[in-house]
C-alpha cells in the first residue's frame, strides 16, 4: 500500500515499534531457548500427553457449554431493550475485569462442599464438584463464556434486523425466525467468539487452580503443567510452552480461514 | 377477503392516522414523501409495528383491534410482502428462499421445493433456483422476493417500495410484470412508493400520504388532473401520453410521436415531468429530439415556478422558474416551443 503523504508520524512510530518488539520478543525468546534435541524426550515425558488431552477436552467441553448458554443470553442482549438490559450485560462482562483467582474462590463459595449450591448438591446426591474435572470446566466456563458472549451480541447487533421482519412476514415464529434466519446471518460471529472462548479456556490458570486444584490426570492442565515445571524443570515447562502455543497458533490459523476471515470481512 | 384498516401510530415526532380500504382484486398505492409514514402503516397492517390506536381488518379476521386488545403476531398473518431490498436470505440457495413460506407453515420438503420451483418458473426464473441469492442481480432478486410473498396464496400483499432499489431500464422490464402478476392476485394489495409512475402503473386507486394523514384519495386519473396540494400537483404533474411503441418511439393515440430512451414496443404511457420540458419563443437548434409547437393555455404559480398548461398537437405541462417565465414575456395564448429530452420520457405498458 503506497500513500501519498509518507507514513506513519515519529510520535506514533517509535511507540507502536516498542509495542510490537515488546509482544514478540518473548516468543521468539521462547523459541530461541527451546532444547530442539531434547524436544522428543520431553514431550514423551509421562504427564505431558495427559495435560494435553484433558486441556483440549476440558477447553472444547467450556466452549460447548458456552455456545448453548452463551448465544442465547446474547441474542436476549442484543434484542431487549431498557435499563434492565445494561445491567444484565455489565453483570456478564463482570468475569471478564475480575481476576481468575477471584472467580475461582467465587465458585468455590458456591460450588463448594458448604456452598450456596454446591452444599443442597451433596446432601441430595452425593457429588461434590470441586477438584474434579467438571470443576475445571465449569471454571473455564466461569472465564470465557463472556468473551462469546460479547463477541454474538455484537455479531447480532451488526445484523440486518430486516430479516428478521422478513421471516415474521413468512409464517416463521420468533424461534423459528432464531433457527433458520438468525443463526445463519451471525454464524461467522458465533464461530469468532467460540474460538476466542476456546483460547480463552485453553490458557486458564487461576480460577482452575483455585476452584479445582493441580491434580495430575483429572485437574492438571496445561498452564498449570507449565507453572510446575517452571519450578523443578524449566527445559520441560519451555516444552510444554511451546506445545500450547503451536496449538493454539495452529486453532487460530486453521478457524480464520474457514470463519474469521468471512467475519472480518 | 378485503382489507379494512385504521391505523394510528405514532413514530418520534410524526402521528401517523390513515384509514384504509382495498377490495379483493385491487390494488391501493400508498404515495407520499419519505419520512410521510407510509412504511410505518405498511408496518402495522404487517403485524410489524404494534398501532397505539385503530383496527386492522381482513375479510372476516381482525388482525389488530387495540380498543379490544387484538394483536395477532405477523407470522399469523395470511400475507405476503415484498420490501425495497428484496432481502433475500443470504444463507439460502433462491429456491430454499422462495420456499421458505411453505416450510415454516408445514410443507414438506419436497412440496415446497415443487411449489418453489413452479413459482420460479412464473417469475421467470427457471433454472436459477440452486443458485445462492447473492448471484441474482437487483431485478432478479426482486423477481424471486415477488415468488416468495405470493407462494403461500396470501390473502394481502404489501408492497413496500418494490422498485425503488432497481436501475431505470430494470425497474421498467419488473414493473410490467408485477403489474402482470398484481392482474393474477385475488387478494388485495397495498402498495407503498414515493414515485408516482408506480402508483399510476400498478395501481387502481391512490392514497396520497403527507405528515401521516392522508391528503388525498382517488384513481390515479383523478389525482393527476387535479392535486389539491403542492407536493401532490409537483409528484403527479405528469402528462401521461397514451401511445404505441416501436423502437425508440412512440407514435401517440392522439396523435404525434415522442422519441424515448428506451426500447418500447406495444400500447405503452410515455410519462413527461413538468420540470424537464423547458419553453423557447423560437424552435432552438440544440439536441432534444423531442421539439412540438404549443400555446400556452394557463399558468399557475407555485411557489418559485410556474406551471404552464400547453395545448397542442402534444399537450404538456411545463414548470419553468418565475423568472424565465417574466423573461420570456409569456401570456396566456402565447405560442412557444415545448422541448424534452429523450432520456426525460418515461415510458410503460399500459
Amino acid at each position: 500500500m503506497r500513500r501519498g503523504r509518507s507514513g506513519v508520524p515519529v510520535p506514533l512510530l517509535i511507540p507502536a515499534s516498542l509495542g510490537v518488539a515488546f509482544l514478540v520478543l518473548p516468543l521468539v525468546g521462547l523459541l530461541v531457548r527451546t532444547p530442539w534435541s531434547e524436544l522428543g524426550p520431553q514431550l514423551a515425558a509421562p504427564g505431558v500427553g495427559e495435560a494435553l488431552r484433558l486441556s483440549l477436552i476440558c477447553a472444547t467441553s467450556a466452549t460447548l457449554i458456552s455456545l448453548v448458554l452463551g448465544v442465547p443470553l446474547a441474542w436476549v442482549l442484543a434484542r431487549s431493550a431498557g435499563r434492565g438490559r445494561s445491567v444484565l450485560r455489565a453483570l456478564v462482562t463482570v468475569p471478564l475485569v475480575l481476576p481468575p483467582v477471584v472467580g475461582g474462590v467465587a465458585l468455590f463459595l458456591v460450588l463448594g462442599r458448604r456452598g450456596l449450591i454446591g452444599h443442597w448438591l451433596f446432601e441430595t446426591t452425593g457429588i461434590t464438584i470441586p477438584f474434579t474435572t467438571a470443576a475445571v470446566v465449569l471454571a473455564e466456563t466461569f472465564v470465557a463464556m463472556p468473551f462469546l458472549v460479547i463477541s454474538v451480541e455484537g455479531a447480532l447487533r451488526a445484523a440486518d434486523a430486516r430479516f428478521e421482519d422478513v421471516a415474521a412476514t413468512l409464517g416463521a415464529d420468533r424461534w423459528t425466525t432464531f433457527r433458520r434466519v438468525t443463526l445463519p446471518l451471525v454464524s461467522p460471529g458465533v464461530a469468532a467468539g467460540a474460538v476466542l472462548c476456546w483460547a480463552r479456556a485453553l490458557g486458564e490458570f487461576g480460577a482452575t487452580i483455585t476452584f479445582a486444584g493441580n491434580f495430575p490426570g483429572t485437574t492438571q492442565t496445561m498452564p498449570l503443567a507449565v507453572y510446575l515445571a517452571l519450578q523443578r524443570d524449566p527445559e520441560a515447562a519451555i516444552v510444554l510452552s511451546l506445545v500450547l502455543l503451536v496449538v493454539s497458533l495452529a486453532t487460530l490459523l486453521l478457524l480464520r480461514d474457514r470463519w474469521l476471515g468471512r467475519a472480518a470481512a | 377477503m378485503s382489507l379494512a384498516a385504521t391505523v394510528q401510530v405514532r413514530r418520534g415526532t410524526l402521528e401517523v392516522d390513515v384509514d384504509l380500504e382495498v377490495a379483493d382484486r385491487e390494488v391501493l398505492a400508498v404515495l407520499g414523501p419519505n419520512g410521510a409514514g407510509k412504511s410505518s402503516l405498511l408496518r402495522v397492517v404487517a403485524g410489524l409495528l404494534q398501532p397505539d390506536g385503530g383496527r386492522v381488518e381482513v375479510g372476516d379476521q381482525v388482525w389488530d383491534d387495540v380498543a379490544a386488545g387484538v394483536h395477532l403476531p405477523p407470522h399469523r398473518r395470511a400475507l405476503g410482502m415484498v420490501f425495497q431490498d428484496a432481502l433475500l436470505f443470504p444463507h439460502l440457495s433462491v429456491a430454499e428462499n422462495v420456499a421458505f413460506g411453505l416450510r415454516t407453515r408445514g410443507a414438506p420438503r419436497a412440496e415446497a421445493r415443487r411449489a418453489a420451483g413452479d413459482w420460479l418458473a412464473r417469475v421467470g426464473l427457471e433454472g436459477l433456483g440452486d443458485h445462492r441469492s447473492a448471484e441474482l442481480s437487483g431485478g432478479q432478486a426482486q423477481r424471486a422476493a415477488l415468488a416468495r410473498a405470493l407462494i403461500g396464496n396470501p390473502r394481502l400483499l404489501l408492497l413496500d417500495e418494490p422498485l425503488s432499489a432497481l436501475d431505470a431500464r430494470t425497474r421498467l422490464t419488473v414493473r410490467a410484470e408485477l403489474r402482470r402478476h398484481l392482474a393474477e392476485f385475488p387478494g388485495s394489495t397495498v402498495l407503498v412508493t414515493h414515485d408516482p409512475v408506480d402508483a399510476l402503473a400498478l395501481a387502481d386507486r391512490v392514497v396520497v400520504v403527507e405528515d401521516g394523514h392522508v391528503v388525498q384519495a382517488g384513481t390515479p386519473t383523478e389525482i393527476g388532473r387535479a392535486p389539491r396540494t403542492d407536493y401532490v400537483a409537483r409528484l403527479v404533474g405528469l402528462s401521461l401520453l397514451p401511445g404505441t411503441g416501436s423502437g425508440r418511439s412512440v407514435r401517440l393515440d392522439a396523435g404525434g410521436e415522442v422519441a424515448v430512451a428506451e426500447e418500447a414496443s406495444g400500447p405503452v404511457f410515455a410519462a413527461v415531468r413538468p420540470e424537464s420540458v423547458a419553453l423557447y419563443l423560437s424552435r432552438p437548434d440544440g439536441s432534444p429530439r423531442n421539439v412540438w409547437p404549443a400555446r400556452l393555455v394557463g399558468a399557475t404559480p407555485h411557489g418559485a415556478t410556474v406551471r404552464c398548461e400547453l395545448a397542442g398537437e402534444v399537450p404538456l405541462v411545463a414548470d419553468v422558474t418565475a423568472a424565465a417565465f417574466a423573461e420570456l414575456g409569456l401570456v396566456p395564448g402565447s405560442e412557444v416551443w415545448a422541448t424534452v429530452k429523450a432520456s426525460e420520457v418515461a415510458v410503460y405498458a399500459r
